[in-house]
């Protein structure tokens, strides 16, 4: 398989397809637009289901009702799109259908812009819709890595029979990296005893979110809590760089988490050991993980194109362990290495531990353009 | 003293009490034997059995996937024996879309109220008919929020009292009703659409047959149909049974004319 160069967004619709993807609904919206616009040739070409919906929320439904019959089903949008989905994945979770949703995350809020975010950490990661749910939220760093993580996003949501969710920043889907593409699959068909195919010789089938008596209720919430649980113990992905012999840890995912790279990379030219976790699942978190290195590390920077979103799940799985600083840059801009090695430069001045004999003057680097601390 | 017939818990009589008599009447195969919540002179049951009815006569009771919506009707899959998905409120279209598009050899059809249809879920009634989704809509048009207690419906006829039209529905401020059949007929995409009732024996008639013709168009292949169907709500429109189908006849039926919107050509030769 050689390497060829890819456009983020038409990537990972070709990824979809190659894992077997027999439908898509989708709505136009930047920065995924190339997304749908291939999947409108590459679908049909191949006999399977492309539908331009009348908005996100229909898209999403239709999602729903494919994903009811056991297809492999995806839709993908931005930002301003997923707020409207969150109807229709609370229903979808609540139903327990697989299917794999795209998030090419722009700057909010509001109608915000088209330049990349990741502001939507809260919508994705917490829930979003109404009621007890999760979705397995899994943030690629590279073209590459989104097409990995889309092709076995299928294999997850069947497994789990639970939503994925590829949530990228705007970078992810608009730069062009080389690729080794994975190789076509078979489309699988199989009954589960689940699926809505038509009532040939056996009982009818219901697929419903409802359970009107709160004993009905509580224990299809038990069922959803059991299934969360398993994907916590299972499913916890997350990269490491340098964390081994590191005096402070940035915690960063997606286009952050590259940027983080950089400046770690020029602090350890300076003396200065820093390592990094990328989590890779969003949802489940890799708390323990995190738990574990700052039991060592006591100095924690995280680092995010929002406001601190993830820091809070950061914080939770530190405790009083280390301290943790957050940086973020808003509005779509995204930050730069020497911001995120001024960051660095400002805890290991406060941080004894941190900062190497002999590491000359780092007060240039300590008061990024414009930062937002939370 | 032996009681006359004695049901059993399929809801069939005993056999032994049916020698040498003929059925005459019973439960359609597509509904399921069990109690129905709706309130007591609702034409929800008359026009679940019609449905039923003409799903048993078509033999597609076994590759037929409904839709039910959020309202009175979202039991409904509790009550007939065939597939279902239970769709967010307005949605049902979108989901019928999803299934039919991946089941193109099945029959879809959603079961949507009024406000569930003409209000929330307009973009979506409107859209899956000028696509041209193979989809087969029952609209059951009650003029009111059922399921909610009896508030103004996008098609509460003017003047009409209802919970949240207490005064009665004044159009200088609440608007006018929506009539879908007229305006979702101006769809190419839609190959069916008719408006009946189910006020009485004679209309219930018509309005099976035009069940029939609407899952024959799918079948067919022809492309979108619905049936709006006129129906009595005497608890939220607090009449008795009785009045409430009187009701259909003189207070709905002039501001929603029974008649076929659109039949194109070729679903005029469906028998």
């Amino acid at each position: 398989m050689s390497k060829e160069l890819w456009k983020g967004n038409e990537a990972i619709a070709e990824a979809a397809v190659r894992a077997g993807l027999q439908a898509y609904f989708g709505y136009p919206i930047t920065p995924q637009t190339e997304l749908l616009e291939y999947l409108s040739r590459r679908m049909p070409d191949l006999g399977r289901v492309f539908v331009q919906a009348e908005s996100e929320v229909a898209a999403i439904n239709m999602v729903y009702g494919a994903a009811c019959t056991g297809v492999r089903v995806m839709t993908s949008s931005s930002s301003p799109g997923m707020s409207l989905m969150q109807e229709g994945l609370s229903y979808i979770a609540g139903s327990e259908v697989p299917c794999v949703l795209v998030d090419m995350m722009r700057g909010g809020p509001g109608l915000g812009n088209i330049a990349p975010g990741q502001a939507d950490y809260f919508q994705l990661v917490k829930g979003g819709g109404h009621g007890d749910y999760h979705s397995i939220v899994l943030a690629p760093a590279s073209v590459q890595e989104a097409v990995t993580l889309t092709y076995t996003a299928f294999d997850l949501a069947e497994k789990h029979r639970a939503i994925v969710i590829i949530a990228a920043d705007g970078n992810i889907g608009q730069m062009m990296e080389p690729v080794i593409m994975p190789p076509m699959r078979e489309i699988v068909t199989g009954d589960g005893g689940w699926q809505l195919t038509g009532a040939r010789g056996r009982e009818h089938r219901v697929i419903a979110s409802i359970g009107l008596e709160p004993e009905q209720l509580e224990a299809i919430n038990f069922r959803l809590q059991a299934r969360y649980a398993a994907i916590q113990a299972s499913e916890v992905r997350y990269a490491e760089l340098d964390t081994d012999d590191a005096d402070i840890l940035i915690v960063a995912f997606g286009s952050a988490a590259r940027i983080a790279h950089s400046a770690i990379r020029e602090a350890r030219a300076r003396g200065i050991r820093v390592g990094l976790l990328r989590p890779i699942t969003l949802w489940p978190f890799p708390s323990a993980r995190i738990a574990e290195l700052t039991k060592r590390i006591s100095r924690v920077l995280v680092v995010e194109m929002n406001a601190g979103q993830m820091v809070e799940d950061v914080r939770l799985a530190v405790g009083s362990q280390a301290s943790v600083d957050f940086f973020g840059r808003l509005g779509g801009f995204v930050p730069m290495p020497d911001e995120i090695l001024g960051q660095i430069a400002a805890i290991a001045a406060r941080s004894p531990a941190a900062a190497p004999a002999g590491a000359g003057d780092l007060t240039g680097f300590q008061k990024p353009i414009r930062s937002w601390q939370a | 003293m032996l009681p006359l017939t004695e049901f059993s818990s399929n809801g069939h009589t005993s056999p032994d009490l049916l020698s040498g008599l003929t059925v005459a009447y019973e439960r359609p195969r597509a509904l399921r034997p069990v109690v129905t919540h709706y309130c007591p002179g609702c034409t929800h049951g008359v026009i679940h059995r019609l449905v039923a009815e003409v799903i048993d006569e078509l033999g597609i009771r076994e590759q037929t996937v409904g839709v039910a919506s959020v309202g009175c009707s979202v039991f409904a899959y509790n009550y007939f024996d065939c597939d279902f998905a239970e769709a967010a409120h307005g949605r049902a279209p979108a989901m019928a879309t999803g299934i039919k598009r991946v089941l193109p050899d099945h029959v879809v059809f959603t079961y949507q109220g009024d406000g569930d249809l003409a209000s929330i879920g307009m973009a979506e009634i409107v859209h899956a008919a000028t696509r041209g989704e193979k989809i087969t809509v029952v609209f059951v048009n009650n003029g009111v929020y059922g399921m909610t207690g009896g508030q103004m419906a996008p098609t509460t006829v003017p003047g009409m009292k209802t919970t949240s039209s207490q005064l009665g529905r004044d159009v200088t401020k609440m608007g006018y009703p929506v009539r879908v059949s007229e305006m979702l007929s101006t769809l190419d995409g839609a190959a069916y659409i008719v408006r009946r009732s189910v006020h009485d024996p004679a209309h219930i008639n018509r309005t099976k047959k035009a069940l029939r013709t609407a899952f024959q168009a799918q079948l067919a292949g022809l492309g979108f149909s619905m049936v709006e169907i006129l129906s009595a709500c005497p608890v939220n429109w607090d009449l008795t049974p009785q009045a409430a189908l009187q009701y259909i006849k003189d207070t709905m039926m002039p501001y929603f004319p029974l008649g076929d919107y659109k039949v194109v050509e070729a679903v005029k030769g469906l028998t």
